[in-house]
């Protein structure tokens, strides 16, 4: 590849030619043998988990932003750390800042990522973890997120059920701890779009006989038994297995939405406009697997370092944090994107997909806000639900 | 349909513009990406009257210098199709590689400089036959390529480096990254050389580039009543012959945009179809041709009215519009 070299020289030498490079570094924190990862896990393969490592879409975007981190005179330089706890999340968001970092990045559990954001004054990006405490009662000032929050998934999804006009819905919630609360943030989107809640059950992972009302699709969503009728299943389960087997086997033939069926995200690699098929290739190449929601989410922050570096090249980190901060970001999805001022989260459409199509985009069609339709998804400025910002 | 509904408003005005239109002789070629064919638009009846065949998913065109030849380039087949204007078949087709996205032919039409948006490169071919000369890395995604008067400069867009690269073609070098708006898209050159205009997608808005100095000189903003800035997309872009006018694709905000180029303001606003991108201008100058991405259609639009006057449903996913006369 002689070509591809000497054009590579010719950037270099021009490179060099820019003004003194200010040389940014990020620590990426994740987990030690992240459960995520597990090859069962990823066989599976339910929509919205993570595909892989956080670092592989953050390394592209890295690279891809070298050009324009060469204009502005700026390097950024990208080291993960793995953390086995959220005393070690801490420690190590510490150590971040003391040895020079402009800015951590997270992909843990949400005690760890509070933990981080703890243990240091940079900013930390929060890459895909979804619990609306982190983005409300456990919000911190210098804390950010890319990927979407629980309650801005949920919205896509009424929406979307708005938009269709499929108004009854049956939530079934699992058992699990972790979908308590996730459950909730259902019915509450449920309601806050005039939804009607046709029945909320729960359900468990169970062969087990004595059990089988817990546990068969058939029978949870059975009307027989004096069920109301319902148009729509909306299932929650961060787990995914239960949810991704419930579409078809529904007692009456009624789509399913939520965890399974049609699943709103940050991305899929089924988006065909705005140049997305590109970004998708891009990371797939790279990563040498196929790429979903959580990877796009990494590549996003990455952009989002860069734009932050392009705007204040010669930092301070300060200066560099306050640019983040105000940064608008390209994420090939149609629009310009930038952190809400009152939780840090990253205002941003939704895909809703089955995995084999994008068939809808959030916000829907109709839903208006005030001052940006985007932020008609999720926790909106007048709630107020971050003091800590 | 919002555009509909002002055709049948401006129906009296299409009645008199008929009678100004009827002279128009030749055809407009639309590239669809979908249908893997050109539909042939005449310019008189304003109808389309038949579809050539070409490779898969054509996207960008260009008439050669000699007016004989009709070049397209397909993005999925990774191909050239050369096409004979008076037959209308495809003369030969050669490989430009996954990826190909815009091009630009040299002022003496022997050279087609195409941006490839897999490889992130320029890449320059030898028309005549179809041999890939040489490349030169560029920032992701590449898309606008246009080649200087004098054929010794090419300026490329990078969507996501939000940059303007200019190359010395004897060089071959990257010479200079101009920062401009977030995703520029296409340019568009002031008869005399002196301005380049780009169009930023997601920053509804044009950059007004000096040539000489190769900085950007000012900033023209789009606004559009009833729209807001993030529903405002500029990527097509063309300009009239004496240089006094251009005419600015709004994208999702469904418009054209007739901008004063010397005072680099707004002077109407066209509402066509949706997503609004190539355009194409006629030789007299007096109607402009709208490819409406999203609603499969063209608008055409009387300039001297600046209304639109009638919209003929062409093939699936337009991409772009050449006006051959």
């Amino acid at each position: 590849m002689k070509r591809r070299h000497l054009a590579a020289t010719a950037l270099l030498t021009l490179a060099a030619a820019a003004a003194q490079a200010a040389a940014f570094q990020a620590v990426l924190l994740v987990p030690a043998d992240d459960p995520r990862l597990g090859r069962n896990r990823l066989e599976r393969a339910v929509l919205g988990h993570p595909a892989g490592p956080a670092a592989d879409a953050l390394g592209v975007a890295l690279k891809e932003g070298k050009l324009e981190l060469d204009a502005a005179g700026a390097s950024l330089g990208l080291r993960t750390v793995a953390v086995a706890d959220a005393a070690a999340a801490r420690a190590a968001a510490a150590a971040a800042e003391q040895a020079g970092a402009a800015a951590v990045l997270t992909d843990l559990p949400a005690a760890w990522t509070v933990a981080a954001a703890d243990g240091t004054r940079l900013p930390v990006i929060n890459l895909y973890t979804a619990a609306d405490s982190l983005r409300g009662a456990d919000c911190r000032p210098n804390l950010l997120h890319i990927g979407p929050s629980e309650r801005m998934r949920a919205d896509a999804i009424a929406q979307t059920l708005v938009a269709r006009n499929w108004r009854n819905v049956l939530l079934l919630v699992s058992q699990d701890a972790a979908d308590a609360e996730r459950g909730a943030v259902a019915a509450a989107a449920i309601q806050r779009y005039g939804l009607k809640l046709a029945g909320r059950k729960p359900f468990k992972l169970s062969a087990d006989p004595r059990e089988r009302d817990l546990a068969n699709p058939a029978l949870l969503t059975g009307t027989a038994g004096g069920g109301a009728a319902y148009d729509v299943v909306w299932v929650v389960d961060a787990d995914g297995e239960f949810a991704i087997n419930l579409p078809y086997r529904t007692a009456l033939p009624r789509p399913v939405v939520g965890d399974g069926g049609l699943v709103a995200l940050a991305w899929s690699a089924r988006y065909g406009r705005f140049g997305a098929p590109q970004v998708t290739r891009r990371l797939s190449r790279a990563a040498g697997r196929p790429i979903g929601a959580h990877d796009w989410s990494a590549w996003l922050a990455g952009k989002a370092l860069i734009a932050a570096a392009v705007a204040a090249p010669k930092g301070p980190a300060s200066a560099f944090a306050q640019a983040l901060t105000k940064a608008t970001i390209d994420g090939s999805k149609g629009v310009a994107m930038g952190f809400r001022a009152w939780d840090g989260q990253l205002r941003q459409p939704l895909l809703l997909t089955d995995g084999q199509a994008v068939v809808a985009t959030a916000p829907a069609e109709g839903i208006l806000h005030p001052t940006n339709v985007l932020d008609a998804l999720g926790a909106d400025a007048p709630e107020k639900l971050c003091k800590a910002r | 349909m919002i555009h509909c509904h002002l055709l049948r408003r401006a129906g009296i005005a299409a009645a008199l513009l008929a009678a100004n239109l009827a002279h128009a002789q030749g055809v407009a070629w639309v590239s669809s990406e979908k249908d893997n064919a050109l539909a042939i638009v005449d310019l008189k009846t304003q109808t389309v009257t038949g579809t050539v065949p070409t490779c898969q998913r054509p996207r960008h065109m260009q008439v050669t210098p000699d007016g004989k030849t009709l070049v397209v380039a397909c993005g999925d087949a990774g191909q050239a199709d050369v096409i004979d204007l008076a037959t209308r078949k495809s003369l030969r087709r050669f490989q430009l590689g996954e990826g190909a996205e815009l091009f630009d032919l040299s002022p003496d039409g022997k050279t087609l400089y195409l941006t490839n948006e897999e490889d992130a490169e320029l890449v320059v071919f030898d028309l005549a036959s179809g041999q890939r000369k040489s490349a030169v890395k560029v920032g992701e995604e590449p898309e606008g390529v246009k080649v200087s008067a004098d054929g010794k400069t090419l300026y490329v867009t990078s969507e996501v480096a939000s940059l303007v690269h200019v190359i010395d073609l004897a060089g071959g070098k990257v010479v200079k990254h101009i920062a401009v708006g977030k995703r520029p898209r296409r340019f568009a050159l002031t008869p005399d050389g002196a301005q380049l205009w780009v169009t930023n997608e997601l920053d509804a808005s044009v950059s007004v580039i000096d040539t000489r100095s190769l900085s950007v000189i000012d900033t023209l903003r789009f606004a559009v009543k009833g729209a807001r800035a993030t529903d405002i997309t500029p990527v097509g872009i063309t300009m009239a012959r004496d240089g006094k006018r251009a005419f600015v694709g709004l994208g999702k905000a469904n418009h054209v945009a007739f901008v004063d180029v010397a005072n680099r303001k707004v002077t109407d606003l066209v509402l066509v179809g949706k997503r609004a991108w190539g355009l194409g201008l006629d030789k007299a100058e007096k109607t402009l041709y709208v490819v409406n991405g999203m609603s499969d259609d063209l608008s055409i639009v009387d300039v001297a009215s600046a209304k639109a006057v009638k919209t003929v449903r062409v093939g699936r996913v337009p991409h772009s519009v050449v006006v051959v006369e």
